[in-house]
């Protein structure tokens, strides 16, 4: 359940990012989630709901953005969808690769009142 | 909120406020503001520190990572009494609950501190921090961090560590790897544990190599066994290549 320290993360970052901006509450998060980045969807919807309780998120709409694993191959350059870290180069069969995306774990934007 | 000292996310003396924020106004009177913030910069910034303490110091930092009983504490009793007086050690333990760990390795003679992560299934770079903090770190030295007995959580957080060193035993599943990718996407040093016991499982060490180097071609792999000592050579080998001592 590492997710909870991600979401309390999130309020942490957040809380902050408000603050700084005079805000007492947020009205709207937008979220990056990598499909490579570690994150349990499921645990991260319960660990959200316990998270956010009397946070400035607690009744903040949440946009979150999947993004798809991306990587390149390091002996043929191929560019190609990575679904699991262990999958191969669909050209040469290799393993060594460079992850070009979806390890993304960021808060992108907030709206506040 | 830090439960070491009770600081807080927005006054902490070793946070930093990057300010990245480009606030501008929306027709409807509400305010965009774009983060572009990665949710663990906290705990990225926080090792980042730890890192430099250790370099500046040249003390090599493991993070030793592996489901609940692959022997990671018995490896570490095994090491420090053969290596002593060759390597100075130190180490952290991490558990969720008791000092049951920490009284194995002070009972080598090493230096020893105990983190309870209480509910928390991974040990963080704030935690850490707060440890070394109390340790007196001698330089030139080995400091071990066992993490909290999971293969899945302390994948994502960095404390600082020179190398991370995941640990498996021949009593686990040989697809341990292909199960828990990220640990072994994000390890230098895989150490297949209680081979002694091979003859009595189904365990292919083969099998289990070739799904780790799937995932992780550059990762080392060392076969050993405490109880047999088969292989601790080539691992005292490995950890005396890594500390840099002065000449």
């Amino acid at each position: 359940m590492h997710e909870l320290s991600i979401v309390m993360g999130i309020v942490d970052l957040a809380t902050k990012q408000a603050l700084a901006n005079g805000a007492i509450h947020i009205e709207e998060i937008e979220l990056e989630i990598g499909c490579l980045s570690g994150i349990e969807m499921d645990s991260f919807e319960f660990a959200w709901k316990q998270g956010i309780r009397n946070s400035m998120l607690e009744h903040a709409v949440r946009h979150i953005h999947r993004t798809a694993g991306k990587a390149l191959c390091v002996d043929c350059d191929t560019v190609f969808p990575l679904q699991q870290l262990f999958d191969s180069c669909p050209n040469c069969n290799g393993h060594l690769l460079s992850i070009i995306s979806g390890k993304e774990l960021k808060v992108k934007s907030l709206v506040l009142p | 909120m830090c439960a070491t000292c009770g600081c807080g996310p927005t006054d902490h003396h070793h946070s930093h406020d990057h300010g990245h924020s480009l606030g501008n106004e929306q027709n409807t009177g509400k305010k965009i503001v774009t983060v572009e913030q990665d949710i663990l910069q906290e705990n990225n910034l926080l090792a980042q520190r730890n890192r430099g303490f250790f370099e500046g110091r040249n003390i090599l930092s493991l993070n030793l990572v592996s489901s609940p009983g692959s022997g990671k504490t018995t490896l570490l009793e095994r090491t420090l009494t053969d290596l002593k007086g060759q390597l100075e050690f130190a180490v952290i333990e991490g558990d969720q609950q008791t000092a049951n760990d920490a009284d194995r390795i002070n009972a080598t003679g090493t230096k020893v501190t105990q983190i309870n992560t209480g509910k928390g299934c991974h040990l963080d770079a704030h935690m850490v921090l707060h440890a070394v903090q109390g340790m007196k770190l001698k330089p030139d030295s080995v400091l071990f961090i066992e993490n909290v007995g999971n293969l899945v959580c302390p994948a994502m957080f960095d404390l600082g560590e020179s190398e991370r060193v995941v640990v498996i035993s021949v009593t686990e599943g040989d697809d341990k790897p292909l199960k828990y990718p990220d640990m072994f996407h994000s390890s230098t040093l895989c150490i297949i544990n209680k081979i002694d016991l091979l003859p009595y499982v189904n365990f292919k060490v083969e099998k289990a190599k070739e799904y780790a180097r799937k995932i992780n071609p550059n990762l080392e792999i060392i076969e050993l066994s405490c109880t047999s000592g088969a292989g601790l050579e080539t691992w005292y080998d490995w950890l005396k290549s890594k500390v840099l001592l002065p000449v």
